[in-house]
């Protein structure tokens, strides 16, 4: 046993799991809003790092012009992608819905491998990279950086849905479609409004792992490990779905941390949220934190 | 009556429930199934080896309206349990020396079991909770593959041998296609009658309203799974027949694009159709075709030199397979099934449709 192993495992947990966070927070808020299942969300992630990193290397933009015109772009792509796709399927079937984004995913992967490449490719250096020690833990600045915004947009997050008045907007229209209509909200604008903020949130995160690790399509795998963090925390909970972030990003690396000390099986990094995953809806088919439909007939 | 009227004025339950509304639809679909027969003295081995596609494929698939369109579940991981399939019939003719002609049905019935595994938390589950539960099981039966070595063959792959009967060796496209034409009529028909039996109709009572229909005294978690291992038994018998026809099956072919691929030819042959699955795979496996043959027709252009399109013809067609998702839930949500119903319904009214 390393403790030293150990300890360093748990942090990178935290540090990755916050990304979840932030990745399962946007696809919470897009569900919350529209009851639309994104099996895009890591798409979203993925063509915002591509975006930024396009702008960045080919136009040689510096990072705080080309960072913001990436982000512009993916509001606007947000609210197309919202209103071509998915507005004419409201009132179909949960499983049309799924299937669309299912879709979307696939579509936008593919797209992407064709402009941009399969290798990846390294993010100008925008910040110095140092390792900073931390009570004896090595740590990158870019993951404390990286730490710090999930921090200040789980913050932004609370403030848009308690104090604003487009979260309280989104919220009411999350309660009772109907209800939130005849108070004068323009539900069509919430549901653009929730795509585009979701797409923003997602192509920040995207950006993130970008600088740290490169850019590639490898990137669209962030968006399914959102499925363990939603359901640990719940599908209608923002702030579950942060919780549950961090615990898939933890999970992960300790069962990194069994497997290296002794089972040798291999890539059980990528597998053990989902076998959490299958024994939580075992035993709670609605996820831990989700609220059970009660249905009447 | 050989001409359908046009309207419904079935006299009984059971003019209803016929498979064929006309003896002239069953002469027909006769001659069609005759007239495959002589398709490998007149077509190319590449032409029947699409054939052949479009026949394990259409099993696949029909396997999955069986679980999405009839029961109203839906599942990410497909290709999983088709992969469950080819490696397991393999596995049964290496190991125990069973003749493959039988290890295909026997890969179908374990590929079934394994279903039945992954199928008992679905029982409890629907709409997305189950879509997220079965994309689990497609990478944690991915992880498998990789990982068991004494069953798939690890990264090497398995080798598999040529269907065997009465001596005769079953190795060529032209052989072969009878082997995949006897099984697909075979699990085609059984579909089509299982929807006619009262558990065909029960899973369709799941899918309208599980509600009343477990009021009606159906057992919602017994048809869920049920229906759950019966897609798991296509889904197998397609593996196999996969695996007989490649002699070879690699670890990596059965990833998720493979079950979207799956789900694609569900949707676009029509949620709900023992004929619309078999389309919708044609669809999916000429539609690759299509592609080439455009990237073929523009290639040397302006437009290839700009778009590169020589080398990254995978990646079209995957976007294509995307594309072919959304604008048919967009624009046309009940497949071609529905458009091949227009289409007849046209026709019968001809010259006075209104």
């Amino acid at each position: 046993m390393e403790t030293g192993l150990l300890f360093q495992l748990v942090l990178n947990g935290l540090i990755v799991g916050a990304l979840y966070g932030v990745v399962a927070m946007s696809f919470v808020l897009i569900y919350k809003a529209s009851q639309v299942v994104n099996f895009a969300q890591g798409e979203f992630m993925l063509i915002g790092a591509w975006a930024c990193w396009w702008l960045l290397t080919y136009w040689q933009l510096p990072f705080w012009i080309g960072f913001p015109v990436a982000l512009a772009f993916m509001t606007i792509f947000g609210v197309v992608l919202q209103v071509a796709v998915l507005r004419p399927l409201i009132g179909e079937p949960v499983i049309s819905v799924i299937m669309a984004t299912v879709g979307l995913s696939i579509f936008f992967q593919a797209l992407m491998k064709w402009m941009f490449g399969v290798f990846a490719q390294p993010f100008p250096a925008i910040f110095p990279v140092e390792r900073i020690r931390i009570m004896g833990l090595e740590v990158q600045s870019v993951y404390l950086l990286s730490i710090a915004l999930s921090l200040v947009i789980m913050l932004g997050f609370w403030w848009f849905f308690n104090f604003s008045k487009h979260g309280l907007a989104m919220r009411a229209t999350a309660f009772d479609q109907q209800v939130a209509q005849s108070l004068g909200i323009s539900v069509p604008q919430v549901f653009a409004m929730s795509w585009a903020i979701s797409a923003v949130v997602s192509a920040v995160a995207g950006v993130v792992v970008g600088v740290v690790s490169g850019v590639s399509s490898g990137l669209s795998f962030y968006g399914i490990k959102v499925f363990p963090a939603v359901i640990l925390g719940g599908l209608d909970s923002v702030v579950g779905a942060m919780l549950g972030g961090i615990i898939v990003g933890v999970l992960e690396n300790l069962a990194q941390y069994v497997d290296s000390q002794w089972l040798n099986w291999g890539n059980m990094t990528n597998i053990a949220p989902f076998y959490a995953l299958i024994i939580i809806l075992l035993i709670k088919p609605y996820g831990l934190f989700g609220t059970r439909n009660i249905e009447r007939v | 009556m050989s001409l359908a009227p046009a309207g419904e004025f079935h006299p009984s339950y059971r003019a209803d429930m016929t498979i064929f509304p006309t003896k002239n639809s069953r002469r027909a679909l006769m001659l069609g199934i005759f007239l495959l027969c002589f398709a490998p003295l007149v077509l190319g081995r590449y032409e029947l080896g699409l054939l052949i596609n479009i026949g394990f494929m259409g099993i696949a698939a029909l396997g999955l309206n069986i679980l999405v369109g009839f029961t109203g579940q839906i599942s990410i991981g497909h290709a999983a349990f088709f992969g469950v399939g080819a490696f397991l019939s393999a596995y049964l003719h290496e190991r125990f020396h069973i003749p493959v002609i039988l290890c295909i049905p026997l890969a179908g019935l374990g590929t079934a079991v394994v279903g039945l595994i992954f199928g008992l938390p679905a029982a409890r589950l629907k709409g997305l909770y189950l879509a997220i539960a079965t994309l689990a099981a497609q990478f944690i039966l991915e992880d498998f593959f990789a990982r068991a070595q004494w069953f798939t063959g690890g990264v090497a792959g398995r080798m598999t041998e040529a269907v065997e009967l009465f001596g005769v060796k079953f190795d060529r496209e032209e052989s072969y296609f009878y082997v995949v034409l006897a099984f697909t009529i075979i699990m085609f028909v059984m579909a089509a009658n299982l929807m006619r039996t009262r558990d065909g109709r029960a899973l369709i009572a799941v899918r309208d309203h599980y509600l009343s229909a477990e009021v009606m005294g159906i057992n919602l978690a017994y048809y869920r799974t049920l229906s759950f291992a019966i897609s798991s038994f296509y889904a197998g018998i397609a593996g196999a027949l996969y695996a007989h026809y490649l002699f070879f099956v690699s670890v990596e072919a059965f990833n998720i694009l493979f079950s979207i691929q799956f789900l694609a030819m569900v949707i676009i042959g029509g949620l709900g159709s023992v004929m619309g699955s078999l389309m919708g795979a044609a669809f999916m496996v000429l539609m690759p075709e299509g592609v080439q043959a455009l990237a073929d027709l523009l290639a040397g252009s302006w437009i290839d030199r700009t778009l590169k399109l020589g080398t990254s013809i995978s990646f079209l067609r995957e976007m294509a397979i995307g594309a072919a998702i959304i604008l048919f839930l967009v624009f046309e949500p009940d497949g071609l099934a529905h458009r091949w119903k227009q289409i007849k319904a046209y026709w019968k009214l001809y010259p006075f449709s209104h």
